[in-house]
């Protein structure tokens, strides 16, 4: 059985199906990080000894070289989309390529980052700040994980289909750009909120 | 794709060319101020406004341009509001109910005392 609006938008919403399915998917995701939010600015607020600046022991450089490469990872994501509108497969392979790496590379900076925390004892247990900080990094970088598994699949396996099928490849790669955009955009706020305030 | 949309598509691509570079001075932006304290003395209001208002610039920008936010179709807008104020309201509704409500650690302390003084008339004994 084929599935339905995979490529031709439906007349009701003038969406493909899937990329309405992505938004839906991306409301829930808002209502998560939402509350964990909200649950950030309430030990914050009732935090009778929040850590400020220097006694957080979070490297800022680091951050903002994860969040640097977090964003340049977006723009390599758009335009592998970009690659496929203009029919460039090639070049669809070397952006998605460059995208998962700068994925990678967040996860490895990411991974330091925590390594260095454990190998001086400092644990989700060791603060309130500290919880919410492996929290919230610790499901972003699942989020991370995730977009790349997808995009590794587009990028290998599942690029076969453009053969076959090139404007629903397209339109899969698009789907999978909203979610790895989304992932940046919960970082931009991740970043200040937790290494700058 | 015809030679018109494929030249209106790439002025799409420089003008997300245009939002990477905003991101990313954007960033160094963010990182500058962090240095300088704005406000009252004791008070990181200041801070957490400034810094929260450079990264709604910058998810507005992503959400805008590489999410294509700035035109879609209605639906989406739809449930994209629709979600925006359902988390608005939950963030809100939450920080309104901490300040409004009172200060319990007195009146929790006097339950406390209570509760581990024996009750009169309950008996322990199976």
């Amino acid at each position: 059985m084929d599935i339905p609006y995979t490529v031709q938008p439906r007349a009701d919403t003038g969406l493909y199906n899937a990329k309405l399915g992505i938004w839906l998917f991306l409301a829930s995701e808002v209502m998560l990080f939402g509350a964990l939010f909200s649950s950030y600015i309430l030990l914050r607020v009732g935090s009778p000894d929040w850590l400020y600046e220097d006694a957080k022991d979070l490297s800022v450089a680091l951050g903002t070289f994860n969040t640097a490469v977090l964003i340049t990872s977006s723009i390599t994501m758009v335009m592998s989309w970009a690659s496929l509108k203009l029919g460039d497969f090639n070049r669809y392979k070397l952006y998605m390529g460059l995208t998962i790496l700068l994925g990678l590379t967040f996860m490895v900076v990411k991974s330091f980052e925590y390594g260095g925390k454990f190998s001086h004892g400092v644990y989700p247990s060791t603060h309130t700040f500290y919880a919410i900080y492996f929290t919230l990094t610790g499901l972003h970088a699942l989020h991370v994980l995730g977009g790349m598994a997808v995009n590794i699949y587009l990028w290998g396996p599942g690029s076969r289909l453009w053969k076959t099928n090139p404007e629903q490849l397209t339109n899969r790669v698009e789907v999978s750009g909203l979610f790895w955009h989304f992932v940046d955009l919960v970082w931009i706020f991740l970043f200040p909120v937790l290494y700058l305030l | 794709m015809d030679t018109h949309d494929s030249m209106e598509f790439k002025r799409h691509i420089r003008t997300y060319v245009w939002v990477f570079v905003a991101l990313l001075v954007a960033t160094v932006i963010t990182v500058a101020v962090s240095y300088f304290h704005f406000g009252a003395e004791d008070s990181h209001v200041g801070n957490v406004t400034v810094a929260l208002l450079i990264a709604g610039f910058k998810a507005f920008l992503v959400a805008a341009f590489f999410m294509h936010l700035i035109s879609e179709r209605l639906a989406i807008y739809v449930l994209v509001g629709f979600t925006a104020a359902h988390c608005f309201g939950m963030i809100t509704f939450t920080v309104y109910d901490y300040y409004s409500t009172p200060d319990m650690t007195e009146h929790t302390q006097k339950l406390d005392q209570r509760v581990t003084r024996p009750v009169v008339g309950l008996r322990h004994e199976p």
